[in-house]
């Protein structure tokens, strides 16, 4: 579970400071997908950097975990190595574009996470990763570089390196913008089934609402607040 | 709030997993493999400037061992020149009279002094057809640094194993024979005076000239026929004396054998010279290295924040980058400091090149830890990016 409590986020803009998320408080559930939307320079995105510690915010708390065996961890009150070490552990993130490494096959690209802190943990096998690839559909696609894949395959990737760590949140940021309505669907659907199998805190920021039907909760943030909050389909 | 603390609060599977880190280049590896081209472009420029390096260095220490390898092997331990009344001090132009040569075999402290006579000559094969004439009969004369020391005995050195015990007698280092054409028990003629060969071998040069040792006696005699005074030219000493106190009150100066070789106005030139080239070398494969690494980083700037938002400490990331360097560079110095072994050891019959720990390993260990320095700048790359970057990115 993600909670982010009275959370505000300002930016610097000449000699004032822009508000970009006001006071915003929003929980994701474990096993449900909650999509946050909104026009364009609303906040969402900035609402997500704040959820994958990637920026404190000026104010207020961001709660990870606090479900059976995962300590509750306040991710704005850590230093910048360990909001890192907590990436690296508790939050999966998929980016708008895949973000994959040229020079990595689909499975390293999995396997790196292994790696992030400068060492192996052995927690993650290549078993484990082929079997996360035939999951996200794409079995034998293991040993193909990113060059080699399409958008969607690509994204796939993405999706399957964000789950492998077992994250209790994940975090996904405008996952269908690279690609057609078709391909677009099918990751959305995969996030979700994803989402509902692994009983991750699922946190989706999208401006497309073709694909609102896979969202089991939906959010909508203008000028940086929470304008409503709507269960658009039983989780 | 305290790092311990912070870390705490992140679970029990967090804590874990920081004390499992260690070192890996994951990335760095297949980053290898995948731009294979690029890293054996820079390898070869590595190799090539090792190879540079490594033989100006073989080169460098060829010449100056053919010209102070006996200076070098002079016994005692410090060397004693007159200190002219301006300017440096010099082997050619020294000359140590009795009086200096008493003050320092009197001065507290001195436990022995060996008075060398240092004067360059020419000698012949054979025996002197005439009286007076400089030439022997064996053959063309050949240019040899004749040293005078007193009889075998006296100190230990190179130089000193040469000489003889009887005036009538000389040592000849390796070459000088070789260049003779003698052996043990043959003939040479210096100056007109015949001498046998007592012995032969080791290497000794002054002044890219093989050396052959007399006794002092003998020496002095050569010398006057060569226009000295028959004075010897260097003491020596032995022992734990106030060297500067001593050197003061007898117009020399004591130094090293080898803070002396400055006192040798060829080593100073050439090797001054060589060295510069060299110490530019190493500047030029600093200065390549870092630009390669620090365009390569740049280009993975992207990518360096991917990992960091995907939660890739930034010390994992630097080791990653740094052990990437220095695959490249053990490569290629490797290999540039092979092809200097082997060519080296194929010159070394034609071209006055040593082949040492000193030319080879302390070259490539130089090289390793400049390259190393310019890839650490390119590290700025890696420590500045930022993860939020990777969020919305249009890569």
């Amino acid at each position: 579970m993600i909670t982010l409590d009275d959370v505000t986020l300002t930016f610097p803009d000449g000699d004032r400071r822009v508000t970009a998320v006001d006071h915003v408080s929003l929980s994701a559930r474990a096993g449900v997908v909650t999509g946050i939307t909104g026009p364009s320079g609303s906040g969402k995105s900035s609402l997500l950097a704040v959820a994958a510690t990637l920026i404190r915010p000026d104010s207020g708390r961001v709660l990870i975990g606090g479900g059976a065996g995962s300590a509750e961890v306040d991710a704005a009150a850590l230093s910048p190595g360990e909001a890192t070490a907590l990436r690296r552990e508790r939050i999966g993130i998929v980016f708008q574009q895949s973000n994959l490494l040229p020079s990595l096959t689909a499975r390293e690209q999995v396997l790196v996470m292994e790696h992030l802190g400068g060492g192996r943990r052995g927690a993650v096998t290549r078993a484990r990763v082929d079997e996360l690839l035939d999951a996200v559909g794409l079995s034998g696609q293991g040993d193909k570089r990113p060059a080699q894949l399409s958008g969607g395959q690509r994204q796939r990737v993405a999706i399957a390196r964000s789950l492998v760590h077992e994250p209790d949140v994940l975090l996904v940021d405008e996952p269908t913008s690279a690609l057609d309505q078709e391909r677009g669907a099918a990751i959305m659907e995969l996030i979700a089934r994803l989402t509902h199998e692994r009983g991750t805190a699922t946190m989706l920021v999208t401006h497309d609402m073709v694909h609102r039907d896979v969202l089991d909760e939906l959010v909508t943030v203008v000028d940086g607040r929470l304008t409503d909050g709507v269960a658009v389909r039983a989780a | 709030m305290s790092r311990g603390a912070g870390i705490a609060r992140l679970g029990p599977r967090l804590r874990t997993v920081r004390h499992r880190e260690g070192t890996t280049v994951f990335v760095a590896w297949r980053d290898l493999r995948f731009a294979r081209g690029r890293f054996v472009l820079i390898g070869s420029v590595v190799a090539l400037i090792t190879l540079l390096v490594g033989f100006l260095a073989g080169l460098t220490g060829g010449l100056a061992a053919q010209n102070v390898s006996a200076v070098l092997g002079l016994p005692g331990n410090r060397l004693v020149l007159q200190q002219p009344s301006s300017g440096q001090p010099s082997f050619g132009e020294s000359t140590i009279g009795r009086e200096a040569r008493v003050g320092w075999q009197t001065a507290a402290g001195v436990d022995e002094v060996v008075p060398v006579g240092i004067v360059q000559g020419r000698a012949t094969a054979g025996a002197a057809s005439g009286s007076g004439s400089a030439s022997g009969s064996g053959g063309s004369a050949v240019g040899v640094a004749l040293f005078g020391l007193p009889a075998a005995g006296a100190g230990t050195g190179t130089v000193a194993a040469l000489a003889p015990d009887r005036d009538d007698e000389v040592g000849l280092s390796a070459a000088a024979a070789s260049d003779l054409g003698v052996g043990v028990g043959d003939r040479v003629t210096i100056t007109g005076t015949t001498y046998r060969v007592a012995s032969v071998g080791g290497d000794a040069w002054y002044s890219h000239t093989p050396v052959l040792a007399m006794t002092s006696d003998a020496w002095a005699a050569a010398d006057r026929r060569l226009g000295g005074d028959g004075a010897p030219t260097v003491l020596a000493v032995s022992g734990s004396p106030d060297w500067d106190a001593v050197a003061a009150r007898t117009h020399t100066s004591a130094a090293s054998h080898l803070g002396s070789l400055t006192a040798l106005e060829t080593f100073k030139s050439e090797v001054g010279s060589l060295a510069l080239m060299i110490a530019m070398l190493f500047g030029v494969s600093a200065l390549v290295v870092g630009a390669f690494f620090t365009v390569w980083t740049m280009q993975r700037a992207g990518d360096v924040a991917v990992l960091k938002a995907l939660g890739a400490s930034t010390g994992s990331l630097v080791r990653d980058a740094l052990g990437q360097a220095l695959v490249v560079l053990v490569v290629g110095i490797g290999v540039g400091t092979a092809a200097v072994v082997g060519l080296g050891a194929l010159a070394g019959g034609a071209l006055p090149f040593l082949l040492s720990p000193l030319t080879t390993l302390v070259p490539a260990v130089a090289m390793a830890a400049l390259g190393l320095a310019g890839a650490a700048v390119a590290l700025r790359t890696v420590t500045a990016a930022d993860p939020l970057t990777a969020l919305g990115s249009n890569r």
